[in-house]
């Protein structure tokens, strides 16, 4: 990975602490503030809506692979070029193919998390194809060496005078600190490569299974350009982007303009429907797309098949209270936020990618509120919790493939959708042997039965009491083993000298009056 | 006079029994008659938001025994409420479901019972000052509770000026908030400060957890009105 590290830590509590510690960043996030719409705001009809399309995806879902057999089918028919690829190394490799079998050598790339998930830039910019980013914020954090730090706003966790001074290493003289001088400039610098690019690549937001339309959602207009002038068109598209129907769009594009941005619609929406063809002015003369898997086909039917429903729009990161703190490169991973935390241990062939990640949530459940197509981040992530909690790298899928789908939920396509998650049971399925399911084992049983509650707390009343005086309540500073992380930052809570059910027991033997 | 169960929750029990003695009040005040049953310990939410069903299902199977029995429970949290009509049904297999599923919809946040079962807003407390409300996670998103503790704080003369952001998390979350304090105490300096900035002279919620790390960061910073449960607040106001 060539990304620069900028947020410095082993462990993503280090990196959240550098990240909170960081006067600029904290600074720069403030800009995500007004982003703390729901897209409820925006349309009064967004629940219906949102039920609607989360019918839609998981009817899709239900039986995803005939639907991308039928994708390819007619993308084929279109004259496009379809590529599977099981792993993001084998999708570098089929687009560097791509680039030297038609002898490409200048990409414009518009804004795709895919491209991302596959570091498709480094290894175009590798084999020799230079690869420009033409989203803004895209090309900002190509200039800092950095990557994204959200799906959407690519560049947020930097101040305007940061992006200043990233771009002024392109320009020829001295940029202004103001948005519309530095936007001017960038128009003018990235329309050049545009006119110059024999490549575009592009991701894509959809793609229908019956027209095979491509469709991509933007506010820049780069998509559009990336599209018409090169060539050539790459497209990388993962597996779960397929819709059944073209007109699904009606429901799934303003949900997905209104969670991510607060629009109805953007800017540009970009529809693609082959290459060029004889008579048309535009459009690239040679199209692939590459479809990507990396993992997404094992997670249907299992419980987390949900998290394929996912359309990008970046709603999850906008009202999460970590990631607000915290921002994208503290998770280390492609995709940050609550989806982040979900997705990226499942997409972790090798089991060791994202691990820590589930466990940085509150669980308060803001994600699954304003999911537009009603994942529950929040289940996925505590069933996360259980799935990875052997030490060492694990598959997340271990306990979940092969398991028994929930009786009453074996789905037909069209039969509309529900969520397997809350249906399938937790427990039991695999046996726990680890420090931590032995602590809580050992405290459920104690705590399951009165008087293992009684002589517990009763122990731990005993070290309060110890200086106490009767009804107080007290505060502990000092760091306690097993609490460090608490009192770090915050006094703690002593147990209280009498319980409440020793002052339930005073008043009824008339010792105390209420 | 409708019977309840108080679960008081282990953390009410052992850290905060001032808001046990409030509930009970309120609920006497109410015109209700509270039982207590002494079986009771834990819902068993910290085991299962950590990622062990297992022993979270334990501490459920004795929730169930030893609350299956009552017409109605009632607890001072809506996180622990939420426990049971969120996970329990999930926790427990097949034949225990549908028991779960019947004790989840008998068992209340104490504020929402107060106002939407028993329909009573007016307890007769008074509360004087200006108060801000924390809309805790857990009651809001699970339970919808929203109105009821605004409702009865109106009821007893309080003034209620909004924060900004009163629906954004104050940063406990559990074993997150010992897992990850780097993070939770600046969320609670979020809470806080809009809180402080409300200008209120109490800092309301219904979740007794929340406020005990909102004032544990708060005896840190001096920032911030004193954090108070509902229950506590409003008992405080009944004539005693």
């Amino acid at each position: 990975m060539s990304h620069e590290v900028i947020t410095p830590g082993d462990t993503l509590a280090a990196r959240a602490a550098s990240a909170v510690a960081d006067v600029e960043l904290q600074h720069a996030l403030r800009n995500l503030d007004r982003r703390l719409f729901t897209a409820r705001t925006v349309e009064e009809s967004f629940p219906h809506l949102k039920a609607r399309a989360a019918a839609l995806r998981r009817e899709t879902l239900a039986d995803l692979p005939a639907w991308i057999d039928r994708t390819e089918r007619v993308l084929d028919g279109l004259g496009v070029h379809v590529h599977r690829a099981a792993t993001p190394e084998a999708a570098r490799r089929i687009i560097v193919e791509i680039a030297r079998t038609e002898g490409l050598t200048r990409a414009v790339k518009s804004k795709s998390m895919a491209t991302e998930e596959i570091d498709l830039a480094d290894a175009l910019t590798a084999a020799g194809i230079e690869t420009v980013e033409t989203d803004l914020g895209e090309y900002i954090v190509q200039v800092a060496g950095e990557r994204p730090s959200h799906m959407i706003v690519p560049a947020i966790h930097k101040t305007l005078a940061q992006v200043a001074e990233v771009l002024q290493t392109r320009a020829d003289g001295p940029l202004p600190v103001e948005h519309e001088a530095i936007t001017a400039w960038a128009r003018d610098h990235l329309r050049a490569r545009f006119l110059a690019a024999d490549l575009g690549i592009t991701g894509g937001n959809f793609v229908a299974a019956d027209t095979g339309t491509l469709v991509l959602v933007t506010n820049e207009g780069n998509g559009d350009l990336c599209t018409i002038i090169p060539r050539v068109q790459v497209a990388v598209v993962p597996v779960e982007k397929v819709i059944s129907r073209f007109s699904d769009l009606a429901t799934l594009l303003p949900l997905l303009t209104m969670s991510a941005t607060g629009q109805r619609i953007s800017n540009y929406v970009t529809m693609i429907n082959g290459p060029r063809r004889a008579g048309e002015i535009d459009g690239p003369e040679v199209l692939h797309v590459v479809l990507l898997d990396h993992g997404r086909l094992r997670l249907v039917g299992t419980a987390y098949e949900d998290m394929l429903a996912c359309i990008r729009c970046g709603a999850c990161l906008n009202v999460c209270p970590v990631f607000r703190r915290i921002s994208g490169h503290a998770y280390d991973a492609v995709y940050s936020g609550p989806m982040g935390k979900v997705l990226t241990p499942l997409l972790s062939l090798d089991g060791t990618e994202g691990r820590d990640l589930p466990g940085a949530s509150t669980l308060c459940g803001a994600c699954t509120e304003a999911c537009p197509v009603e994942i529950p981040l929040a289940d996925l992530l505590v069933r996360l919790r259980t799935d990875l909690r052997s030490p060492g790298p694990v598959d997340p899928l271990a306990a979940e493939v092969g398991a028994e789908p929930p009786a009453g939920h074996d789905r037909q396509p069209g039969e509309g959708f529900g969520s397997r998650v809350l249906d399938s049971p937790l427990v039991s399925r695999r046996p726990a042997r680890h420090v931590r399911s032995t602590a809580f084992d050992t405290w459920a049983r104690l705590w399951a039965t009165p008087s293992g509650y009684a002589r517990s707390t009763r122990l731990a009343r005993l070290g309060a009491r110890v200086g106490a005086r009767r009804g107080t309540k007290h505060w502990i500073r000092a760091r306690v083993p097993g609490l460090g992380g608490w009192t770090a930052t915050r006094d703690a809570p002593a147990p209280a000298a009498r319980s409440f059910r020793d002052r339930w027991d005073a008043r009824a033997d008339g010792r105390e009056h209420w | 006079m409708p019977a309840v169960a108080l679960f008081v929750t282990c953390v009410v029990d052992q850290l905060a029994p001032e808001v046990g003695v409030g509930a009970v009040r309120l609920l006497e005040a109410a015109g209700a008659t509270v039982e207590f049953p002494r079986a009771q310990t834990c819902c068993g939410q910290p085991a299962c938001n950590a990622g062990e069903p297992e022993a979270a299902t334990r501490l459920a199977r004795h929730f169930l025994d030893v609350f299956e029995p009552f017409d109605a429970v009632v607890a001072p949290s809506g996180s622990c409420v939420a426990m049971v009509h969120h996970w329990y049904p999930r926790l427990v297999p097949d034949r225990d479901a549908s028991r779960a599923r019947a004790l989840a919809a008998k068992t209340f946040e104490l504020t929402d019972y107060l106002v939407a079962q028993l329909g009573v807003e007016d307890v007769g407390a008074r509360v004087d000052g200006t108060v801000t409300v924390h809309d805790a996670c857990h009651g809001l998103r699970f339970l919808g509770v929203r109105d009821a503790p605004r409702r009865l704080l109106t009821a007893a003369g309080a003034q209620i000026v909004e924060m900004e952001e009163p629906e954004t998390c104050c940063g406990f979350g559990g074993t997150f908030s010992v897992g990850h304090g780097e993070i939770a105490g600046p969320l609670a300096d979020d809470k806080l400060g809009h809180a402080a900035a409300s200008g209120a002279d109490w800092l309301v919620s219904g979740d007794a957890a929340c406020l005990l790390h909102l004032e544990g960061r708060r005896r840190r910073t001096g920032i911030g009105p004193t954090p108070v449960h509902v229950a506590d607040l409003l008992a405080g106001g009944l004539a005693s």
